[in-house]
């Protein structure tokens, strides 16, 4: 079903226009008229949010510029592959912006040092696995056109259950 | 050679880590779902492995199948397994595995308890903090409750970093544990005032997202925040704020005066659209809340209307969107300030964005009035015909709609015109709306009375090019129209033209490829249309122009006898028979069209959809009583009354059955209406039965409508309504100049003495009278019908069990529970058992508990009230607030460290067996005049570590602050201090203690061998500040790190440890205690509790038992019992560590 939603707001953000408002009444899909839809578009990425009526719809509009911000810091000039191919470390990231579906930070400064530290700690440990260096290969095998729907997709999922949760 | 296999087995562990997935996952587009399946088969194997990095590598991709869509709940627990793991890296796997895939049905997430306090607790920032994350995405009711009070503990965690996402998480625990709110506000509320901007950020975000949902609570915070307000730079906190303000104002008026002057600075000063943007908001919440009272400020008003004007014409359309938004907030109270911008908002319906388009529809809703109505919804109709994509267009068709029929029709003034503005939205193509606009036809022909017969006419024209609507339209739904379209005409046939007409073109065979029940709507009044066209045709005595009618019956209905829905069937048979039965009738010549018309004598009326709910149940009404027998069924049929049927009913007697006593029927008839007329569920149809239908259509209620014919009734063809606006303007202007005369000729009317049912439209509005002078009829209610309107509430709103009061002083029943001391508070004072006060204070019921829990509490309160027999002693139940916690307190001081009871006691299987004194893992440090610190030692697996928690409680009458901690470090045991400080600094606590208050302080230290009891000397120096001034004080201690308290709880399998003692590495020693009385069972928990082992099996009297130090040693038991004496022997891999341990499990066993 989560699948289903990501799907349809996908669908619904595509087809707007650049030049259009970038909030979207929530109907029955994303669980009634207290939740909105709040996204910004960067080249090929949507960054969809899913918030209720507590939060400010500028303010949600900034904290994705901040995250889309760290996900530069932290991947050195991010873009969709990085996404793609390191969803756990968005996850992370995500996960200091935004706690249970509630801000938890809005200072980029902060957020980036918390994620360095804990990277940190990671390497320390010798990380998951050390050897692979094959991601360089990776890039030759990817089609190109396909790229924006796989990321939104799996970008959505991230958010939309978690600040759903809200309820 | 052997370098080489392992490096191979290697490249198979780690063949395929996430980033392997993805790129296989896209390079098998056309076989994805066999790709992944068999990743899937690979993860399984994976999982099986038992190094933690190969299944950390597998849950991290079973991670990613998740969000792609595909089930994991079958790894639950080897998330769990992972999330256990001593490395970050793997934690941090298992936990956002556990948070994406967990929710409250995952039965294993109890197994978590423990994990996840041992994680709170763990002595790195991260692992807590990983925890905090985790738990939040997957908190239920069992784990809140559980682990409220781990986290109340963290919320004055050193690092900011852990208490941000502590108080953040703690909204989460409330929601699922409303009991914990009240004990946990006050420390919520200090938060508000942290030096760190993130924490002070969490918890403004914490409150208001309660106060969002139960305002008046929080009304006492009002000037905490209003100070924060001022003085606070952070724009995020600014808007949570003002936010909560709007919330607020409501509530307290006051407030709002108060509010005005810092937010029109605010929005003059501010620089940031989005905190500008909130504080219109909350200005205009602020004004709505003032509306009533004060009327003086247009000011503010004018400069939200202009600022909102300059947001809605920014060419940001974000801007735009939240202008109208907000505009449509003003619009409630001052709709004039917000209709002198209608030329703005006309602007927006033809904007491109379809979501700024909505919100100035929304507008319009509220903008309309009399003089504006047509044009508006002219200016929507052409939206209408240009709009693309039915979402849109079927939202303008219900916003007309809405717009037309708010408050009673109030704003229509020509009904004629609305019809056929309902006719033209018919032509609509692909609508999902066509039983709105059938609702809407149907409504407006039944209560506006004078309407009908224009109504009819429009139908009539609907019905006969029924082709157009029905085929272009199939599946749309617009062919609903035509259900409201077919009763109209039937049921008011008497305005129509040429009923033979329609008839006929409701005979049509195209007819049975509507949905069944419009054909059943169209059959049932086929048989009024015939009815009344029998009736004419009688009545100029057109014998054969009756019997042709009849004919065309009898041909044409069979094709709805044959009709698949059974309702047609069914109503079509019988209909035939009837009409079959007419016709052998009308061959004798005998007048029928009477009769026939007599089946639908009466006028409906409309009911409002709560009536039957409001109806009181009288007293001594027992609905669900037998009214008779329940055998004799032909009674009590007889008794529903119907009167339609029953006036029937009596003339076929009449006819058929002459000898019936036409006194009886009178008297049963009389009987009946008295009946009636008692009876508080019937529904009055046309008062007098004995009038026919034909000449009194419902006479007494209509108030003689005087149609003012200054429109044309009929418009030839199908209508536009076009014409009707320009009609209207002239009707409009004839009419300024009529005005007095009809004014007059209205009084005279009135002096009549009609009564008037429903809301005349008066002349007050801008001066314009309706067209019709319109009985708009108000929809019944029972008399005595109960005002409240109660139902609207949902009573499973989530956030209703947050509704508590938080001024209120904390009572004695409300403490979180805290797993390890809950019995021995429960021991000193015996009423105040947790879980029964609880219960009954707690103002609704828990929502789920698991059956299990329930048998636990059981047990505990039977242990309880045993234990209440003997302690007599009675304690007030009201306390002062503050006396509260060190009673808590005091009840631990009195527990020497050796009284003990289970910690855990589903874990470990035990209290079968009789009750268990009480324990805790806590004891005395320390104490004097001032202050009282107990302690407990927790092992941690990392690194040799060991937490000590020390409660602190202040005994005295004055605040101690300035508290420091400082350690002896010995060359075996050393205290974990902040970076850069000496051996011989202190480590500071990181709160401050007011009298009588306590506080949990947790301190790190390192221990390099563990094999040996250890004792350190520390001093604890602090400053006692009361009225008369500060003096500087110490307390000396000494801690006790007992072999014990390196030994962690690890569970572990029966062949596990059957392997472990078969290795042969383990050395071995045993100790006998004789004169145990106790059970073997709560012996055994004992252990557990103390020693932190865990049973690995037990047979009768004999238990074996493990536990692992924290450097790795394991520890095996096999505890015997014999008449009164214990025996244990023991196995570990340091003989030392061994025998120093048995030795502390003598003394433990020598108190049983």
């Amino acid at each position: 079903e989560i699948q289903q939603i990501v799907r349809e707001t996908f669908h619904l953000v595509l087809k707007r226009d650049d030049n259009i408002c970038n909030f979207l009444e929530g109907g029955s899909l994303i669980g009634g008229s207290d939740y909105k839809l709040i996204y910004r578009h960067y080249a090929t990425l949507y960054f969809v949010f899913c918030v209720d009526s507590s939060e400010s719809e500028l303010g949600i509009l900034d904290l994705i510029q901040v995250f889309v911000e760290t996900l530069d810091k932290c991947f050195e000039n991010v873009c969709e592959l990085d996404l793609i191919f390191h969803m756990d470390k968005v996850h992370y990231i995500l996960q200091e912006v935004v706690m249970g579906g509630m801000v938890l930070e809005t200072n980029m400064n902060e957020i980036v040092a918390q994620i360095e530290a804990q990277n940190r700690l990671e390497k320390s440990e010798g990380g998951l696995s050390a050897a692979p260096a094959r991601a360089v290969s990776a890039v030759k095998n990817i089609n190109l056109p396909e790229i924006p729907r796989n990321i939104n997709i799996g970008d959505l999922n991230i958010k939309v259950p978690n600040l759903s949760q809200f309820v | 050679m052997a370098l080489k296999m392992v490096k191979g087995s290697i490249d198979r562990m780690f063949d395929k880590n996430l980033q392997d997935l993805v790129r296989g996952i896209r390079n098998h587009k056309e076989d994805e779902a066999k790709y992944i399946s068999q990743c899937i088969d690979e993860i399984k194997q994976e999982l099986k492995q038992d190094n933690i990095a190969v299944k950390a590598n597998a849950v991290c991709k079973l991670t990613y199948l998740q969000m792609l869509g595909y089930d994991i709940s079958w790894a639950a627990f080897n998330i769990i397994e992972v999330m256990s793991a001593s490395k970050f890296t793997f934690k941090r796997i298992g936990y956002l595995a556990a948070s994406q895939s967990f929710h409250e049905g995952t039965d294993v997430i109890m197994l978590t308890t423990n994990q996840i306090r041992k994680d709170l607790s763990s002595p790195s920032q991260y692992d807590t903090g990983v925890a905090l994350t985790g738990l939040s995405c997957f908190v239920t009711p069992d784990l809140a409750r559980d682990l409220a009070n781990d986290i109340m503990t963290l919320m004055s965690h050193t690092k900011p970093y852990i208490r941000k996402k502590a108080v953040l998480i703690m909204y989460k625990v409330f929601l699922k544990y409303p009991e914990s709110l009240r004990p946990a506000f006050p420390r919520l509320k200090e938060k508000l005032e942290d030096p760190d901007p993130g924490v002070q950020s969490a918890a403004v975000n914490v409150i208001c997202e309660l106060a969002r949902r139960n305002p008046k609570n929080y009304l006492s915070l009002a000037p905490l925040f209003f100070k924060l307000m001022t003085s606070s730079t952070n724009n995020w906190v600014l808007i949570k704020i003002i936010k909560l303000f709007g919330a607020l104002t409501p509530l307290e008026p006051r407030l709002g005066k108060k509010l005005i002057e810092p937010l029109t600075n605010l929005i003059h000063s501010t620089s940031a659209m989005s905190l500008l943007y909130e504080c219109v908001n909350t200005v205009i919440a602020v004004l709505i809340s003032l509306s009533s009272g004060m009327p003086n400020h247009s000011a503010s008003i004018q400069l939200c209307v202009q600022k909102l004007r300059i947001l809605i014409e920014d060419s940001d359309q974000n801007l735009k969107y939240l202008g109208l938004l907000a505009m449509s907030k003003i619009l409630k109270t001052h709709p004039k300030s917000v209709q002198s911008h209608k030329d703005l908002i006309l602007q927006c319906l033809d904007d491109k964005d379809e979501s700024i388009r909505l919100r100035a529809l929304d507008l319009l809703y509220g903008m309309v009035s009399k003089k504006n109505l047509m044009e508006i919804v002219k200016k929507l109709m052409t939206h209408v015909d240009k709009a693309e994509g039915t979402t849109y267009r079927d939202e303008l068709l219900t916003k007309i709609i809405d717009i037309c029929s708010q408050s009673n029709y109030q704003h229509i003034t020509n009904f004629e015109w609305y019809i056929s503005i309902l006719v033209e939205l018919t032509r609509l193509e692909g609508t999902r709306h066509g039983h709105l606009i059938a609702a809407q036809m149907l409504d407006v022909a039944i209560r506006v009375k004078a309407i009908r017969k224009f109504a009819v006419s429009q139908m009539s024209a609907l019905l006969d090019n029924a082709h157009l609507v029905a085929s272009s339209t199939q599946r749309n739904g617009i062919c609903e129209v035509l259900y409201a379209a077919a009763w109209i005409c039937g049921e008011f046939s008497e305005h129509l033209q040429e009923p033979q007409h329609t008839l006929e073109a409701m005979l049509r065979p195209k007819v049975t490829t509507l949905p069944g029940h419009i054909q059943a709507v169209y059959v049932q009044n086929v048989v009024k249309l015939y009815a009344s066209i029998l009736q004419q045709k009688e009545q100029v005595a057109d014998m054969e122009e009756a019997q042709a009618v009849t004919q065309l019956m009898v041909d044409r209905l069979p094709q709805f006898v044959q009709s698949a829905d059974l309702e047609v069937q069914e109503r079509a048979s019988c209909i035939l028979q009837l009409v079959k039965h007419v016709q052998k009738l009308q061959a004798k010549a005998v007048p029928v069209a009477e009769e026939v018309s007599a089946l639908f004598a009466g006028e409906l009326n409309p009911v409002a959809p709560k009536a039957q709910k409001k109806v009181p149940v009288p007293e001594g009404l027992d609905l669900d009583a037998w009214i008779n027998e329940p055998l004799s069924d032909s009674e009590s049929e007889d008794e529903k009354p119907k009167a339609m049927f029953h006036e029937e009913e009596q003339r076929q007697a009449k006819h058929r059955l002459p000898e019936v006593d036409e006194e009886e029927l009178a008297r049963r008839r009389e009987a009946r209406k008295q009946e009636q007329a008692n009876n508080p569920f019937y529904i009055k149809s046309s008062p007098s039965p004995q009038k026919r239908y034909q000449d009194a259509p419902g006479v007494e209620h209509i108030p003689v409508v005087q149609i003012d014919l200054s429109v044309p009734l009929k418009v030839p063809g199908l209508p536009l309504s076009d014409q009707y606006v320009r009609l209207e303007e002239e009707r409009r202007h004839r009419q300024r100049l009529e005005k007095d005369k009809r004014r007059k000729k209205r009084r005279d009317k009135e002096k009549k003495g009609k009564r008037r049912h429903g809301s005349l439209p008066t002349e007050s509005d801008e001066d314009i009278a309706p067209a019709q002078q319109v009985d708009i009829v108000t929809e019944e209610m029972p008399e005595n019908a109960l005002p409240s309107d109660e139902d609207d509430k949902d009573p499973n709103d989530p956030y209703r069990a947050l509704d508590i009061d938080l001024d209120k002083p904390l009572a004695d029943s409300e403490k979180l529970p805290v797993q390890k001391h809950r019995n021995s508070e429960n021991a000193k004072s015996p009423e105040k058992e947790d879980v029964p006060v609880v219960e009954k204070k707690s103002k609704k019921p828990k929502k789920k508990e698991k059956k299990h829990k329930e048998k636990e509490r059981e047990k505990e309160k039977k242990k309880e009230k045993e234990r209440k027999k003997p302690s007599k002693h009675k304690k007030k139940h009201k306390k002062e607030k503050e006396e509260r916690p060190k009673d808590k307190k005091r009840s631990r001081k009195k527990l020497p460290g050796s009284e003990e009871a289970p910690g855990e006691p589903m874990q470990n299987g035990a209290l079968e067996e009789g009750p268990l004194p009480p324990m805790s893992s806590y004891s005395l440090l320390a104490e004097n005049s001032y202050i009282k610190m107990t302690y407990g030692v927790q092992g941690s697996l990392q690194d040799s570590q060991v937490t000590v928690s020390i409660i602190l409680e202040n005994l005295s009458s004055s605040v101690l602050k300035s508290m420091e901690l400082s350690v002896l470090d010995s060359l075996n045991t050393r205290m974990a201090r902040p970076e850069g400080s000496s051996v011989h600094d202190g480590v500071p606590v990181p709160f401050q203690l007011p009298p009588g208050v306590s506080n949990e302080a947790q301190f790190v230290f390192t221990v390099q061998s563990i094999v040996m009891a250890q004792k350190l000397k520390g001093t604890l120096s602090f400053i006692a500040k009361d009225d008369e001034g500060a003096t500087q004080e110490k307390l000396d201690f000494k801690l006790h790190f007992s072999c014990s308290s390196y030994l962690t709880t690890t569970p572990c399998y029966s062949d596990a440890f059957a392997k472990l003692l078969e290795s042969g590495d383990l050395s071995m020693s045993s100790i006998r205690v004789d004169g145990i009385s106790m059970s073997f069972q709560n012996l055994l928990t004992k252990i557990c509790f103390h020693h932190h082992f865990s049973v690995v099996e037990r047979v009768d009297s004999c238990a074996s038992m493990y536990s692992r130090s924290i450097q790795g040693h394991h520890v095996c038991l096999l505890v015997k019992k014999g008449e009164n004496s214990v025996s244990v022997d023991g196995k570990c891999s340091d003989a030392t560590l061994l025998s120093n341990m048995l030795e502390e499990m003598k003394a433990t066993l020598a108190t049983c």
